[in-house]
């Protein structure tokens, strides 16, 4: 999960990271209120998960509250890159005289956790890296290892910044370090890091990701979800426990497995190119245990989708059994009755195939049509929403 | 032959008196798999009884290997508890620990593999993966035996389902050894390690490479193949639907930016000389066409 900045600055801040005084607001009267407690001159700050904000006029200087409350009630409903601001943030203006770069991430690719720091901050690191590659430090870190002050001075010293801010720095780069491990996430970026006028080190801007996987060690993220910025039926399938990503397109997919799920999309895709551009119209993998209910769950989600015209049920019976999903799909239609208005065309394979197969044939369920091959089963989906 | 296990590997299961566990060693011990014992701490000196074997629990992995003479761990426990499981397993250098369990946080994972490194006795596979099986020999996983049987392919996969859908495609054929390394962003093992098992064993004549959006493990790969693999390899990549910045199922498959699309992917297999199937089944039949089956 990736945070909003404010979010993302309140976790610095319980974690001692150094953060300027700030507050949200959704209104133009809670901006100029916020503005209020701020107190002096304030930057008024769109809070969207999209880069290039402030280009898009989404960061502005304010003066004095009411001067907030005009700001505010200009960027409030921007729409950035497509993300329609509805928070916005307030936080005191800070005088700035240098800005750095200062960031820990997950590696992928080395299977390890690394520091990413720069004296060349403000800008995106993407083009540090490329431009200037000698100014972006990149050091590995040990995850059993970490980081303490000894360690931090390293890096920092390795990073080039100034002598001046050395030891403020490397303090901040502890801190982080904290955040990113006690809160499970793989990013923590401040970009940037500001060395103030009167010489305070202190994080302007910042960007977290969470782990997902970590929930169960942290009830309090759930908090930080934007219940109103998700799709309404992805919200509906995240409630029912379903592993679903909604699309733009027509064919309707169910599968089992996140890789097969994936692969069904891209041959709907292809298969959809002979039929006017059609495309799937969602992400749902039902997992192994694919129940009745399950199935029900997962059929009236993608049901409820007004885009869909047909829908692909996918699946390869390895520890699921082709006949209990085979069930499940004649069950669902059951459950759903007359819900249930479009066509569905079903492909099993694998375990227990034959008597999969047998239960729908006999169920002989109008909507239901039966294909042996998972390239002509998203053929006939893809021709089936085309019509 | 096979990669990393074969017909004397010894298992013992992780996790075994739980549901999942108890579901699939049941299945494992019908494949022909040796099972030899479970661990559960708290449960040492209990032993289950499995369809006619009786199967020792142990508190520790160390304890099991001196009683069993275990040579690989398959790890069914919950995400909760799973670091302190495959901890267990390194410290008593356990060489092979398969980790099944999906959903474990990534600095749970990038510090038992880090552990693992510092160690330098365990091969640690997974997690969020299927495990891996030679048919007739052994399977240690959650990989359905039925689907086909020993023959000269390798196939290595982040995806279970995809793996399964390619032994199936490729039955008539069969498999050396088929593994599903996992769908996390930090695994044990990767592309490459199967890669360079699959081309140092003799028995492998040509090779299945599964990847999917997320990383540059396939990348890295492709490097590999051009300058490691003389063998012949076909690949697949799923996700080219995927949009930027969703998660797609497995914790790992992502496109950040640019970067991790299964263009990229497949553009690096490609310039490397490795055919690239559309779907499955046309990647099974490039395949055949190399191998003239």
């Amino acid at each position: 999960m990736d945070l909003y900045e404010y979010q993302a600055r309140d976790l610095f801040e319980k974690h001692g990271v150094p953060v300027l005084p700030a507050a949200i607001a959704t209104t133009a009267d809670e901006a100029e209120a916020a503005a209020i407690k701020v107190g002096g001159k304030v930057v008024v700050k769109a809070q969207v998960k999209v880069g290039g904000r402030g280009k898009a006029g989404g960061v502005k200087l304010a003066v004095d509250p009411a001067d907030a409350r005009e700001k505010a009630s200009a960027i409030l409903g921007m729409d950035i890159k497509g993300h329609e601001v509805r928070t916005v943030m307030i936080a005191a203006a800070a005088p700035i005289e240098s800005e750095y770069y200062l960031a820990i991430l997950l590696d992928r690719s080395n299977r390890t956790f690394l520091v990413m720091a720069s004296v060349a901050g403000g800008m995106e690191i993407e083009e540090v890296a490329h431009t200037a590659p000698e100014k972006l430090a990149k050091i590995p870190v040990d995850s059993n290892v970490g980081i303490d002050l000894a360690r931090a001075t390293e890096i920092i010293a390795a990073a080039k910044f100034p002598a001046e801010v050395a030891d403020q720095v490397a303090s901040v780069l502890v801190k982080l370090w904290e955040t990113f491990v006690s809160e499970d996430a793989t990013l923590v970026e401040v970009n940037p890091l500001v060395k103030t006028s009167d010489g305070k080190i202190i994080a302007l801007d910042g960007k977290v990701t969470l782990d997902d996987n970590a929930g169960f060690r942290h009830p309090d993220h759930e908090a930080l979800v934007d219940q109103a910025a998700e799709n309404a039926l992805e919200a509906a399938a995240k409630a029912k426990n379903l592993n679903y990503v909604k699309l733009e397109g027509q064919v309707g997919i169910i599968g089992n497995g996140a890789g097969l799920v994936m692969s069904t999309l891209d041959v709907v895709a292809y298969a959809g190119e002979k039929f006017g551009g059609v495309r799937p119209a969602n992400f749902l993998d039902i997992g192994g245990g694919a129940s009745a209910q399950v199935m029900a769950d997962g059929l009236s989600i993608i049901l409820g989708d007004k885009d869909v015209k047909s829908v692909f049920v996918n699946v390869f019976g390895g520890i699921t059994a082709c006949d209990a999903v085979a069930n499940g799909i004649v069950q669902a239609l059951e459950l759903l009755g007359a819900a249930a208005t479009k066509p569905i065309v079903v492909r099993l394979d694998g375990n227990n195939v034959v008597e999969g197969r047998a239960i729908l044939t006999a169920a002989a369920h109008p909507l239901v049509e039966q294909l042996d091959t998972m390239d002509g089963a998203a053929n006939r989906a893809a021709e089936l929403a085309a019509k | 032959m096979s990669i990393f296990i074969n017909a004397d590997s010894k298992i013992i299961v992780q996790g075994m008196t739980g549901s999942e566990g108890t579901k699939h060693t049941r299945r494992m011990l019908a494949s022909g798999s040796q099972v030899v014992g479970g661990v559960t701490p708290g449960k040492g000196g209990q032993s289950v009884e499995i369809d006619g074997h009786n199967l020792p629990v142990f508190n520790t992995v160390g304890e099991a290997m001196a009683a069993t003479g275990a040579n690989v761990s398959v790890v069914f426990v919950p995400p909760k508890f799973a670091k302190a499981a495959v901890v267990d397993a390194i410290d008593a250098a356990m060489p092979l620990v398969v980790v099944i369990t999906e959903g474990i946080p990534v600095h749970d994972s990038a510090s038992f593999y880090a552990y693992s490194l510092t160690k330098g006795t365990t091969r640690i596979i997974g997690p969020n993966c299927p495990g891996l099986i030679s048919p007739g020999k052994s399977n240690v996983g959650i990989i359905p035996a039925n689907i086909t049987g020993a023959g000269p392919i390798g196939l290595v996969s982040k995806s279970g389902t995809l793996t399964y859908q390619m032994m199936f495609e490729l039955r008539d054929i069969g498999f050396s050894t088929a593994v599903g390394i996992g769908g996390d962003p930090v695994v044990g093992t990767t592309h490459i390690d199967c890669l360079r098992a699959f081309q140092d064993d003799p028995e492998t004549e040509a090779i299945v490479m599964i990847g999917e959006i997320g990383g540059d493990a396939e990348e890295r790969a492709a490097a590999f193949i051009a300058q490691y693999v003389t063998k012949p390899v076909v690949g697949y990549v799923a996700g080219f639907t995927a949009p930027e910045g969703k998660t797609m199922g497995h914790a790992g498959a992502i496109v950040s930016g640019s970067s991790g699309t299964a263009q990229g992917k497949k553009d690096a297999l490609e310039a490397a000389g490795v055919k690239v199937g559309q779907t499955p089944s046309e990647t099974a039949r490039l395949l055949r066409a190399i191998m003239g089956r």
